[in-house]
């Protein structure tokens, strides 16, 4: 049954809401506004920023625990925001099991990552600024998760694309570095014209923009009607454009261009994940269609089918890593795809997700801090005994992702495998069986991957002087690494997080009818990987790795590295005929709408001989005339009143 | 009926208002030749003392008065003017007029700060220039504050005046052409208006018994038949369109905006184009609501079609300030959509845009000038890098960036949401449609900041100095209210409110109803104090629920 919409009040523990914002915003604002007095504390002030934010969300979680299940959501009225008539949008916050996954997630993977990054951009002139732009992410972040109405989530929504678009352009003199910025914002807009639209059907159809009144009342359209497939679908488009899901993931690739910590942070653990919070948070809705459930898993098939794709042909260790992480991100839609069965099991693979995919990107930051900053992995190789704590904690992250068993991936990926197979008829063994080669396919990339940096002979640049990371940066690595390994077994263990997440996202089918018995398709899913891992090995770890691609391969590779020619696309639906649309009309609005005006001038004065002439001195003198004339009437005016 | 006429019994805050930057402008003009820093000094704190007497007025005011369902002035004052037309010198305000003269009032103190040194060059008159700006004050409190039809004209024209001569003797290259073209333009719509005005006192005459009238509460009153109604409301609305500038009635906006001095553009786009959409709310709808209803789809095209248009213009532009303007063709396209929607969401919304895109397009022409000032050139293409030597500069030129494109958490986005809500609950495909302006939004501003501010510091701009403190000065009360509006527009709202839902009273137009057909229980209980037309006319509207609730 749908929960029932009641919020307790924040009282108590719980009136300390509102400072898991202030925390990380008061940072970003002195490290901001602060000026250079601030360079020398402002990092580490970002990071206690963080960490009280962390330790804050901690109580709120023991706090939380001391509740009946059912009273757990917490919602807190700050103040009324925008108030017009029947229009009324407060700014007010809900803390429930869902928001707090994520506030934990935010606070301590970001805290880790704020940690880390002290070490990473040690060097940087600029570090303030990338502190304060880290605490600005942190707070829109929690604003997105936290925000009791739909408007609030918005402004989360796109203050995350706001310091998405600062980080990413944080090197912002590379011009490949401030277009990448530029494109994410703009893409991610395409997404966030559905959401708003979505908010405004909201508004229109139940009067409201609040959760407790859109999810509380949105039973009433009954299932499947036009609206509510209409709302579904806008907010599936707004969180495609946030997650980098297809046909709005061309972005994420790019994204790359900022400094590692960023792409740990923003995009892979947390912020990539918002379409995942967004689709999980309008349960309620999607429950009632089934025509947009089957499309978000559509979505997600999809994605994770392009992303492993391309997984598999980039040389560039991000890209690899970023391909990865839109796949993966396919997989959790595909899972809040399938309805209440599959929530939970959604939100268990965003959470081991953030372990894992953060270890590895900052794997990835630590062997590239070692190598001039080098990111094509033909010129890595034996990097395993140079840089031990990367190699292992960087391996544990790849243990997770590909499932091997007992690690986190393989209690969250292989669930999902189960649940898109148990969705039944020819949907459910479409969907399952892209999502069981999908994970062969990741193991085949990361396997790949795993070689090209840390096995096989050293193809290093002559220049490269690998070294081992300081502490401050392996430290994060190996707690994100210990995370990598027990998060699944540990959210898993008793039903832990379905059993908390229940009372928001509804019970998930523990014991439903089974299409292919569990046991029988975890050893499936365990030989695809096997056979996935063994592929990449015999390929790259039996022949020598060329130090430059090869040409000379397959019209799949040729696309794959071409990111399945996505920007192409782009480039000649959208952005040629944009050009050639506003040339055109700056061209007609030149001649045409300004021409119109002044031919008319020129045809009452008799030629366009007169019209270059009143140009200079005519037309003056003649409006001057005019004006003489409006004054002596005002003037008369003016007498006629004292007189 | 439902308009009040003003009443006189408070404190003459309009007088007080409206007085002092005419006094200013007087002493600042005859200080003797030589003195232009005193001059200077003088306009500064005139316009200052103007803007907290504005607060003064802002705090005497009571937003609850009339309780929304009649148009009501307040600080009132009416005098026998020309008694043989019955035209009178009378003036009051609403929740609306108040907000936009303190937009006027805040906007001229940052202008003479930023035009400190505007009229230094060449021979032009240092104190004039001072003197103009603030006798342009005078006349854009009037006009918002007028509540006689003919006395509204006559500040609508007069304040052409100074703007002119801002324009045509402060200005850039082409001055004289982009100035006689804003002239010509603006007393072309001055002349319809003027025909429409003299149309009102005809039917006034015949109608009431006492002869005809000018006061705005009386025409309010009248019942015009049909076909005249229509035809004053067109003189009305073109004379308005050009001014706010409304597609295609924009044409004379670039020139202006690029060849006037960085003040006078913030002047011309931040206070006297809202004039134009001020005068939909004011005079076209409350005076015409018949032919208002009647043209609204009409007018609600024209502003999606200017949202597109303005937008993909400003992309194709290489000088800075023409694309500011074009920028501004956009924005005037969401005011206009929200304030014929004839929605309480969309109008407030319309009213906070008003006052937003003052603050957020006053700050880009700021920061674009600066960049002029320093490189003695508007082509974009000759800027690039800038942030890496003029941090300042790019961040706050970001965060004004942020503001064109209405990014949520500051101010402009809650007013282009309400326009779009509100636009959204009556007209659904064209709230959809203008909503895929906001990607353009974003691109062409993002454009403009990629092109100018970041990638390798370009030859030119090397030792590109950073903003002094008294530019500093210029836009930080700027951001500042950006940011504060933002978070907590309440106060504002509260004001805007009641006025809009007295204009909608007038035009017998109410909010259309949740379509669900379920009353908006689930929502938050803090139900408005004052009860508009809409929550009290009930959820008894079957007719509008549509098919999702079969």
């Amino acid at each position: 049954m749908k929960p029932a919409l009641a919020y307790a009040a924040a009282d108590g523990t719980f009136a300390a809401t509102w400072l898991l914002l202030a925390f990380p915003a008061v940072g970003a604002a002195i490290l901001l506004l602060g000026g250079r007095r601030a360079n020398r504390w402002g990092p580490v002030l970002a990071c206690l920023a963080a960490g009280a934010a962390f330790v804050l969300g901690l109580v709120l979680f023991a706090a939380m625990l001391g509740r009946a299940g059912d009273d757990r959501a917490i919602s807190q009225h700050l103040f009324s925001w925008i108030p017009v008539n029947g229009f009324q949008v407060d700014a007010g916050l809900l803390l429930d099991p869902l928001s707090m996954c994520f506030v934990l997630l935010v606070t301590g993977v970001g805290t880790l990552i704020h940690i880390y990054a002290l070490g990473y951009m040690a060097h940087d002139p600029n570090r303030r600024r990338f502190f304060g732009y880290l605490n600005l992410f942190v707070v829109a972040m929690l604003l997105l998760v936290l925000g009791n109405n739909f408007l609030a989530l918005y402004v989360g929504w796109e203050g995350v694309g706001l310091a998405s678009y600062l980080l990413i352009g944080f090197w912002s003199a590379r011009p490949s570095a401030a277009t990448a910025a530029k494109k994410a914002f703009i893409v991610n807009r395409v997404g966030d014209v559905g959401l708003s639209i979505a908010i405004m059907l909201m508004f229109a159809t139940l009067g409201t923009t609040s959760y407790a009144g859109v999810l509380g009342g949105i039973g009433a359209l009954g299932a499947n009607s036009g609206t509510v497939t209409a709302i579904a679908l806008l907010l599936l488009l707004g969180a495609c454009g946030k997650s980098a899901q297809f046909p709005l993931q061309s972005w994420l690739l790019d994204a790359m261009e900022g400094p590692t910590p960023v792409s740990a942070l923003i995009h892979a653990a947390t912020m990539v994940t918002a379409g995942v919070y967004l689709i999980a948070r309008s349960a309620p809705i999607f429950n009632l269609t089934s025509d947009g459930r089957l499309l978000v898993t559509i979505v997600g098939a999809v994605t994770l089918a392009i992303g492993a794709i391309i997984g598999c042909a980039y040389d560039d260790i991000k890209k690899v890593l970023a391909s990865s992480t839109m796949s993966q991100i396919g997989y959790m839609f595909l899972a809040v795809g399938l309805g209440p069965a599959a929530y939970a099991i959604g939100i268990l693979h965003l959470l081991t997700h953030g372990f894992f995919k953060a270890t590895m990107f900052l794997g990835a930051g630590s062997v590239m801090h070692g190598m001039n900053d080098t990111v094509d992995m033909r010129r890595y190789g034996g990097l395993r005994t140079v840089m031990p704590i990367t190699f292992w904690t960087f391996a544990m992250g790849y243990l997770a992702i590909i499932g091997f068993p007992g690690w986190a991936g393989f209690f969250s990926k292989d669930k999902i495998i189960e649940a898109a197979f148990d969705k039944g008829g020819t949907s459910g063994w479409v969907l399952g069986t892209v999502a069981l080669i999908g994970a062969g396919v990741t193991a085949f990339y990361m396997t790949r991957l795993m070689i090209m940096t840390f096995f096989g002979e050293r193809r290093w640049d002559p220049d490269a002087h690998p070294h081992e990371s300081p502490a401050v940066m392996t430290g994060p690595m190996i707690v994100l690494a210990l995370g990598s390994v027990i998060s699944g077994f540990a959210l898993t263990f008793g039903g832990g997080l379905q059993q908390f997440l229940e009372p928001v996202v509804g019970r998930s089918a523990e014991e439903g009818i089974h299409t292919i018995s569990p046991t029988v398709l975890t050893l499936i899913t365990l030989l695809v990987v096997a056979g996935g891992a063994a592929a990449a090995y015999r390929q790259y770890g039996t022949q020598a790795v060329p130090r430059t691609a090869p040409q000379a391969v397959s019209p799949v590779t040729v696309a794959a590295r071409r990111n399945l020619y996505g920007d192409a696309v782009n480039e000649s639906l959208l952005m040629r005929p944009g050009q050639y649309l506003t040339r055109a009309l700056v061209f007609v609005d030149g001649r045409g709408v300004d021409g119109v005006v002044n031919g008319l001038a020129a045809g009452i004065g008799g030629s366009s001989g007169r019209l270059r002439h009143a140009q200079t001195g005519f037309v003056r003198s003649y409006a001057l005339s005019m004006f003489g004339g409006a004054a002596l009437v005002l003037a008369v005016l003016l007498l006629g009143r004292l007189g | 009926m439902t308009v009040t006429s003003p009443v006189g019994t408070d404190f003459p805050w309009l007088f007080v208002v409206g007085g002092l930057p005419l006094l200013g402008a007087v002493v600042v003009a005859a200080l003797p030749r030589g003195r232009d820093v005193l001059a200077k000094r003088t306009a500064l704190v005139v316009a200052l003392l103007t803007l907290m007497a504005t607060i003064a007025m802002g705090a005497a005011f009571d937003p609850g008065r009339g309780g929304g369902q009649q148009m009501t002035f307040q600080f009132g004052r009416s005098y026998a003017w020309i008694t043989n037309f019955g035209i009178r010198f009378a003036v009051g305000v609403d929740g609306i007029a108040l907000v936009l003269i303190a937009l006027a009032t805040i906007l001229v103190p940052v202008v003479i700060l930023a035009s400190w040194h505007a009229a230094e060059e060449g021979r032009r008159s240092t104190k004039t220039f001072f003197a103009l700006v603030l006798v342009l004050e005078t006349m854009m409190i009037g006009v918002f504050a007028a509540t006689d039809v003919f006395l509204f004209y006559v500040f609508f024209e007069a304040m052409l005046i100074p703007m002119y001569f801002l324009i045509g003797s402060y200005g850039g290259p082409r001055r004289s052409y982009a100035a006689v073209k804003f002239l010509l333009y603006s007393l072309l719509g001055g002349l319809l208006m003027l025909a429409s005005v003299i149309g009102l006192y005809v039917v006034s005459g015949q109608q009431l018994p006492g002869g005809g009238t000018f006061d705005f509460a009386t025409l309010a009153t009248l019942h015009i038949s049909p076909g005249v109604e229509k035809w004053l409301f067109l003189g009305f609305f073109i004379a308005f369109a050009i001014k706010a500038p409304l597609f295609p009635f924009h044409t004379w906006l670039p020139d202006a905006g690029a060849e006037a001095p960085t003040g006078g553009a913030v002047l011309l786009v931040g206070v006297l184009d809202k004039v134009g959409t001020f005068g939909f709310i004011r005079y076209c709808i409350p005076l015409f609501p018949n032919a208002s209803r009647y043209f609204a789809p009409v007018v609600l095209t024209l502003a999606v079609i200017g949202i597109f248009y303005g937008a993909f213009l400003a992309m194709g532009q290489r000088d800075l300030k023409r694309f500011v303007s074009y920028t501004s063709v956009a924005h005037f396209g969401f005011i206009g959509m929200g304030v014929f929607a004839l929605t309480s969401q969309g109008q407030a919304g319309s009213v906070l845009y008003m006052v937003n895109h003052g603050l957020s397009t006053g700050a880009l022409f700021f920061v674009v000038g600066f960049l002029i000032d320093r490189r003695r050139t508007r082509l974009a293409a000759e800027y690039g890098g800038v942030g890496s030597v003029a941090p300042m500069m790019a961040g706050v030129f970001l965060v004004v960036a942020l503001a064109t494109l209405s990014l949520p958490g500051l101010s402009t986005f809650v007013s282009e949401f309400l326009v779009l809500v509100g636009t959204f609950t009556r007209y659904r495909a064209l709230a959809i449609v203008a909503t895929v302006g906001i990607i353009l939004a974003a691109l062409y501003i993002l454009l403009v900041y990629q092109r100018t501010m970041t990638g390798p510091v370009t030859a030119g701009n090397e030792r590109l100095r950073d903003l002094n403190a008294r530019e500093a000065w210029v836009v930080a009360p700027l951001v500042a209210l950006m940011f504060v509006l933002g978070v907590y527009p309440k106060p504002v709202l509260d004001v805007i409110t009641p006025a809009v839902n007295a204009t909608l009273a007038q035009v017998k137009a109410h909010d259309p109803q949740p379509t669900s057909g379920v009353p908006a229980a689930a929502a938050p209980a803090s139900v408005p104090t004052v009860a508009p037309a809409a929550v009290t006319a009930g959820t008894v509207t079957a007719g509008t629920v549509d098919g999702s609730s079969k």
